[in-house]
């Protein structure tokens, strides 16, 4: 049996390179974490990150996001070097932070600076959830008032992609506070006349969601994204109800008169354009 | 001051249910206290309580978590835990507050903000946000004091202050010590440790520069702090509104 199946290996390995001879090297498949099937990488990449059987929305990294958003060689990053600290001295924090930031390229969750939109120049805010699931602490409260800020100084449109799992743990009351740092620098950007659309991506939850996400002018989310103060597993554990279907998901926030519209990944561009459009930004037809 | 003890000890300490609550401050406090009630939009939420007083003869407007002490309270007023109406409430008598140039006292004392169906529905994210960030704009003097239990969002939601105290066994935290446990090790029933870790305590959080001052818990808690209160505010009265403003934005802006 066991030679047996040695051979049997090896028919498969060579089966394996007689394919690849003839068809080049097998394309790398992923596996949609929604329906369980896979596809070719290169096909969601070109579906703009959305599985194409069953349309779950792939996080997108900033960089990728960019891509989407921004005019050619428009975005302009501001302050990519914020470190991380720690300052309640949490075991093996800066350990985590090391090597995200390895693994992702940037120094926190969010990443900060000015685009141009079809030649409009904006202030663009967007949220890593491979960083300790896009968490807040002090870096990404700062990051967020300085953007805000700087958009009030230069009379620019602000615009905030969020996914981020709330307040960060390991930076405890530094991190809580920092909602209220973050929402008081919307709100005085916002009582300056400036446009502030917060476009919600999955998840945007707890800390980020009950603080400078939640104030858009404008609120916008993508399908399917789930948006909530407390997420489905925290209301299982401490009230013990279960929840429906579809439950806290953008559709049922744009139900429950939460957002304004749940815009697809294709259509973003296309939206935010005409909608600072529609506030006098970039002449004044589509 | 008992400092010896621990994290968790005073976590424990400021779950009490013989604690003073909120009607216990305002009956020493206040005089000629009158309950405001309803967010306007649909719904009174009786876990935060809200009304107008006389402080030293000044007219004050008075909020706060409120907890109850029997079973039947505590399904009324759901454990201390507010619903998004609680914080729509507190937001517009807050701006009722500026409005008649009124002194806003704050008292927390909450496990966090209510996590239930109902709440989220009706928007507990965008109520709390509100909450907070029409609180970050008030031109009127605002005074915080964490009594009890100040957990999460919801005690965050009326705690953007000019001067944020507590009492000297009160914790105040990112979230309560056991669903911190289950966030970062599934294990709820680590609370005692995750309460170490979370630096929660009022020595602590004094240290960090994050809360102004602690009210020493004794027989003469009300009298000192009907003291601090009318210190802080006559200092307080004598900035404008503006002013106001612009160092309360910097008081949270710094954190970093």
């Amino acid at each position: 049996m066991r030679i047996h199946s040695l051979f049997l290996q090896r028919r498969k390995k060579l089966e394996k390179l007689e394919e690849v001879r003839k068809n080049g090297e097998p394309k790398p498949r992923v596996l949609c974490p929604h329906c369980g099937q896979s596809a070719e990488k290169e096909e969601i990449r070109k579906n703009l990150k959305i599985c194409p059987l069953c349309q779950y929305y792939f996080p997108l990294t900033p960089k990728e996001r960019l891509r989407l958003l921004a005019d050619e060689k428009s975005f302009r990053e501001m302050r990519g070097r914020l470190t991380t600290k720690n300052p309640l001295d949490f075991p093996d924090y800066m350990e985590k932070i090391r090597q995200l930031q390895k693994k992702t390229g940037h120094q926190d969750a969010v990443v900060t600076g000015t685009m141009e939109m079809a030649g409009i120049p904006v202030a663009v805010g967007i949220m890593d959830s491979r960083f300790l699931m896009g968490s807040m602490g002090t870096t990404v409260g700062e990051k967020i008032a300085a953007l805000a800020e700087y958009a009030a100084l230069k009379g620019l449109p602000l615009i905030i992609f969020t996914a981020s799992g709330g307040a960060r743990m390991q930076e405890g009351m530094f991190a809580l506070l920092q909602m209220a740092k973050t929402a008081a620098a919307i709100e005085r950007f916002k009582e300056r006349g400036g446009l502030y659309i917060s476009c919600l991506t999955n998840p945007t939850t707890g800390g980020v969601s009950a603080s400078f996400a939640s104030l858009g002018d404008i609120m916008l989310a993508e399908p399917e994204a789930l948006i909530c103060f407390a997420g489905p597993r925290v209301i299982e554990q401490t009230i013990g109800e279960k929840l429906p279907e579809g439950f806290q998901r953008a559709q049922f926030l744009l139900e429950h008169g939460m957002l304004d519209m749940v815009v697809e990944r294709k259509e973003m561009k296309k939206t935010l354009v005409t909608l600072l459009k529609l506030h006098g930004m970039g002449g004044q037809t589509g | 001051m008992e400092n010896r003890l621990s994290a968790y000890e005073r976590v424990c300490l400021a779950r009490e249910k013989d604690r003073p609550g909120i009607m216990d401050y305002i009956d020493f406090l206040f005089d000629d206290f009158m309950e405001l009630q309803g967010d306007r939009l649909g719904k009174e939420d009786s876990s935060i309580l809200g009304g107008i007083a006389f402080f030293h003869g000044i007219p004050v407007t008075v909020l706060g978590h409120r907890k109850g002490k029997t079973t039947e309270e505590n399904l009324k007023y759901h454990f201390g835990m507010p619903l998004p109406e609680g914080y729509r409430k507190a937001l517009r008598l807050m701006q009722q507050a500026e409005k008649f140039k009124r002194p806003i006292f704050t008292f927390i004392d909450t496990p966090g903000a209510y996590p239930g169906m109902e709440a989220e529905s009706h928007g507990q994210s965008i109520a709390l946000a509100q909450c907070i960030a029409g609180m970050s704009r008030l031109e009127t003097p605002i005074i915080a004091i964490i009594t009890g239990e100040g957990s999460s969002g919801g005690a965050l939601a009326l705690g953007v202050a000019d001067q944020i105290w507590m009492l000297e066994n009160a914790v105040y935290s990112i979230l309560s010590p056991e669903g911190f446990a289950s966030i970062l090790w599934k294990e709820p029933k680590r609370a005692a440790e995750a309460s170490e870790l979370m630096k929660l305590t009022a020595p602590q959080l004094l240290e960090y520069g994050l809360i102004d001052g602690i009210l020493p818990e004794g027989p003469k808690l009300m009298q000192q702090m009907d003291k601090m209160l009318l210190n802080q505010l006559t200092r307080l009265q004598r900035v404008k509104g503006p002013v106001l403003v612009k160092k309360r934005y910097q008081k949270f802006r710094r954190i970093n």
